[in-house]
């Protein structure tokens, strides 16, 4: 039986009071639950506050670059698609420097869970408008307020036809907890983002400030209709959906790959004895 | 020695005439004749329109590059007479559609064939002109029309029945008319057996990577390079091979690295633009130890450059490309036969030593046809130099940088024992997890770069010396300069006591350097490269103090032709 001690990794070098606390909570409670150890799964993450969470549990971790880890995770995913591939990302890191990747890994739909660590604020270089800092607000080096419209990814990743969309907060790690052991049981594409206070760059969407509009949704939200899956991702301002908001049913990337049919690509035997052949047909 | 039978047929048109499926066609019927043939192609970076050509070269000897003068102008467009004709040897001779060119010319050595009407009348259809140009090729050659047919039977095989039939109808329209109207035509065969193979650099490194055990391509395509995706995408499915298009080549290295990292031998492919938003992916490669294999097909810059021709100036690029310091190796083939066996020992190096190796070509070798009696596999036997299975379960314990006295870090798989596998971009701790202290740092940095350097150093060759031993003359090349050069030393060597250096495994230099010798006793050191700066002779200068005087540079995106290298090399002879 694995237990959270299993999980006991490196000492986080996060500020007190940081969010990412409870959503590294919230994922070593999801591994126990679901029985994955850690050698069953690979962490993928770039750089970023959010890109250290892999050092501070257990599994098989690539710590790649900022922006880049969805394709380092597909790469994974199509070598050995046995294993359980998770990507960790910040805002900024997966909606500014990776965008482009994500609308790919979208439209690709390896059985990947992408974790994105939501705090709208750059925290690692302290204090830069992230793609989802709110429209208007001053930072040092938007000294005139933010100009741009803040990023929507969950409007986006529904609009993409994204086959898991969902929202957590870091406040409810019990919550998350289950939302990521959904998203382990979904099988293709997932993206959870999740909301998450900066206590050290981020005065304004605050733990208060979150909880003041944030509410779950309930057995009453069919998350497969899309239509109103895209309205409930467009909510913001006032009230804010946690949980499951698109959920779709598809072939994955890996399923449809017929080289992948069985055994994983690592598994797999060289076919090296039909090289002369391939060569003779030079002439 | 120069063959006694050595022609050169040029087909000139516009893009979407056909031009490359006349000259493949050919090149790869008089290979199958017995045949050696060369082939290079100028084409435009556009689908339609435009001027290009494709060069052939046949004959009876082995030959490694194109020449100035051509004996046979298949003009499928009138720009191509009036950008070829010049170059007609003195016997040389012109086919062209005076109907489809809308002019006759009335010179003796202009034969006017109906490749149109002959295609309708014959083929059933005009699309078989370019069938009816081959037949008419082969007649004005002489060449045995049996041979001929064969030939468009075997290509056009997956065709089907009645295709293959309205195909060797044209060609044999094309052929009968040429054979008789050609009156001046007094093209000398020599006789040939046993079918030679013919290969471009780009087919030569899809086939050494799928024969060194690669399973996983991604790309992004861009000229010159997609010539490799294509052939490796083509063979996916035999192979057990997983070949994905990336959104960009960023996410392509990416990918490369990932599917590395799970345990599979990896490779990616590109040109200048597309390396240089590769090269932050490549310093990953060096502080995570991963092995990935990168062509980097290159081609005239800067920015978009000009995308279908060809130059060699990214050598200085790949060498010093990727923060920080690092390990990697830099191999550059500079034939077909080349290409092969250097991205085998890609594989080999990056695997070995855990560090990115690029394979640097440019559009001349990628493109260009070869043509050899045969290819060695046998010596491509495949060694797995990961940590799999039972070997890595039965450890007590596992860390992936862990410190060795060679460097060289056990590189497990995971998910096939229960150690877990961490890796960071980060500078990091044998177990792969983040530091900061200074200790650490200097102890990864020594393991990274100062031990593996020097085994690294051992197991690379040392530049290839061909023609005298002791030369007076040396002419000093790399990459795709080795088949002009060669031949150039060829001819010349009735003259002067004179040799060619060749540099295909660039950087690091060997351990062994007497090699080194041959710059001190040679009178004359000259220095030919693809590009405006001499990138070859600075990294000479920078890695053994040599310093080459002469240089011969081309940077008009064009490829030499052996008849232009002698005539500089002999300009600069003169002066000594």
């Amino acid at each position: 039986m694995l237990s959270l001690k299993d999980f006991e990794g490196q000492k986080p070098a996060w500020c007190p009071g940081c969010g990412n606390f409870m959503i590294l909570r919230a994922f070593n409670e999801a591994m126990v639950e679901l029985g994955l150890a850690p050698h069953e799964f690979v962490l993928v993450s770039g750089i970023g506050q959010a890109g250290k969470l892999p050092h501070y549990t257990r599994g098989h971790t690539f710590n790649g670059l900022h922006g880049r880890t969805l394709p380092v995770a597909t790469g994974i995913k199509l070598a050995n698609h046995k294993l359980k591939v998770f990507a960790v990302a910040g805002d900024g890191d997966c909606y500014g420097e990776g965008g482009n990747h994500l609308i790919h890994a979208i439209r690709r739909n390896p059985d990947i869970k992408l974790l994105v660590h939501n705090n709208q604020i750059y925290g690692l270089t302290k204090g830069q408008a992230s793609p989802t800092s709110m429209k208007g607000i001053l930072t040092k080096t938007q000294p005139f307020g933010v100009i741009s419209e803040t990023f929507n990814p969950l409007a986006m990743a529904v609009a993409l036809d994204c086959s898991f969309v969902a929202r957590g907060f870091s406040g409810y790690s019990e919550h998350l907890k289950e939302l990521i052991k959904e998203a382990v049981h979904h099988r293709g594409f997932a993206l959870i983002d999740i909301l998450q206070p900066c206590v050290s760059f981020n005065k304004i969407n605050t733990y208060q400030w979150y909880k003041a509009r944030v509410y779950e949704l309930d057995n009453t939200y069919n998350p497969e209709d899309k239509i109103l899956a895209f309205q409930k991702s467009l909510e913001w301002d006032d009230q804010i959906p946690l949980g499951i908001i698109y959920r779709v049913n598809k072939p994955t990337l890996e399923e449809q790959i017929p080289v992948l049919k069985e055994e994983p690509l690592v598994k797999q035997k060289l076919q090296l004895g039909k090289g002369q052949e391939l060569l003779n047909s030079f002439y | 020695m120069k063959s006694i039978m050595d022609y050169s047929i040029k087909i000139g048109g516009e893009a979407g005439q056909g031009i490359q499926t006349v000259g493949d066609t050919l090149a790869h019927i008089f290979a199958r004749a017995g045949y050696y043939v060369f082939s290079h192609q100028d084409y435009e970076s556009r689908i339609r329109g435009g001027h290009n050509f494709y060069q052939i070269r046949l004959a009876d000897k082995p030959v490694s590059c194109s020449r100035s003068k051509i004996h046979l102008l298949v003009a499928l467009d009138k720009e191509s007479i009036l950008l070829h004709e010049k170059e007609l040897s003195e016997n040389g001779h012109v086919l062209y559609d005076s109907f489809y060119l809308k002019e006759k010319f009335k010179k003796a050595n202009f034969l006017d064939v109906p490749l149109t009407e002959l295609a309708v009348k014959h083929g059933g259809s005009k699309i078989m002109a370019n069938t009816v140009a081959v037949g008419a090729v082969a007649g004005m050659l002489g060449m045995d029309l049996m041979i001929i047919l064969e030939g468009i039977k075997r290509s056009l095989a997956k065709k089907g029945k009645e295709t293959v039939e309205a195909n060797l109808n044209a060609a044999k329209a094309g052929y009968s008319f040429a054979h008789e109207e050609c009156l001046t035509c007094s093209f000398m065969l020599a006789e040939v057996k046993n079918p030679k193979l013919v290969i471009s650099g780009n087919e030569a490194i899809g086939l050494g990577a799928i024969v060194s055990g690669l399973k996983f391509y991604s790309g992004y395509p861009m000229t010159p390079s997609t010539g490799i995706f294509n052939f490796i995408a083509e063979h996916a499915l035999d192979f057990g091979l997983v070949v994905e298009q990336a959104e960009d080549e960023i996410s392509a290295i990416n990918m490369v690295l990932g599917a590395s990292f799970a345990g599979v031998r990896a490779m990616t492919a590109t040109s200048g633009g597309g390396f240089a938003l590769m090269v932050e992916g490549l310093s990953l490669a060096g502080m995570t130890e991963t092995p990935i294999v990168i062509v980097l097909a290159q081609r005239p810059g800067p920015a978009t450059g000009f995308p279908t021709r060809t130059e060699a100036a990214d050598l200085l690029f790949a060498l010093h490309a990727g923060h920080g310091e690092f390990p990697k190796v830099i191999l550059a083939p500079g034939t077909p036969e080349q290409a092969l066996s250097l991205t085998y020992k890609a594989f080999n190096l990056a695997e070995k030593f855990q560090i990115p190796v690029i394979l640097l070509t440019d559009q001349y070798l990628a493109d260009s046809q070869w043509s050899y009696d045969g290819l060695d596999l046998t010596n491509f036997e495949y060694r797995d130099y990961r940590l799999r299975g039972e070997d890595f379960r039965g450890l007590k314990e596992y860390k992936r940088h862990a410190f060795t006295e060679s460097g060289i870090s056990p590189l497990a798989i995971p998910g096939e024992a229960e150690h877990v596998i961490v890796t960071d971009s980060d500078e990091h701790d044998e177990d792969g997890h983040i530091v900061e202290d200074a200790e650490t740092r200097i102890r990864m940095v020594t393991k990274r770069l100062f031990r593996k350097m020097p085994l690294i150093k051992k197991d690379m060759s040392p530049p290839l010396l061909y023609g005298d031993i002791n030369p007076e003359i040396l002419l000093v090349c790399w990459g795709s300069g080795y088949g002009i050069t060669k031949e150039v030393v060829d001819e010349l060597s009735a003259d002067y006591k004179i040799a060619m250096l060749h540099f295909s495994e660039l950087f690091p230099l060997p351990e062994d350097e007497t090699w080194l010798d041959i710059f001190t006793k040679a009178r004359v050191v000259i220095n030919i490269e693809q590009n405006a700066t001499s990138q070859l002779a600075k990294l000479l200068q920078m890695e053994t103090g040599i310093k080459i005087e002469k240089h011969i540079n081309r940077f008009d995106g064009r490829p030499f032709t052996i008849d232009e290298l002698k005539e500089k090399i002999d300009a600069f002879l003169k002066r000594f």
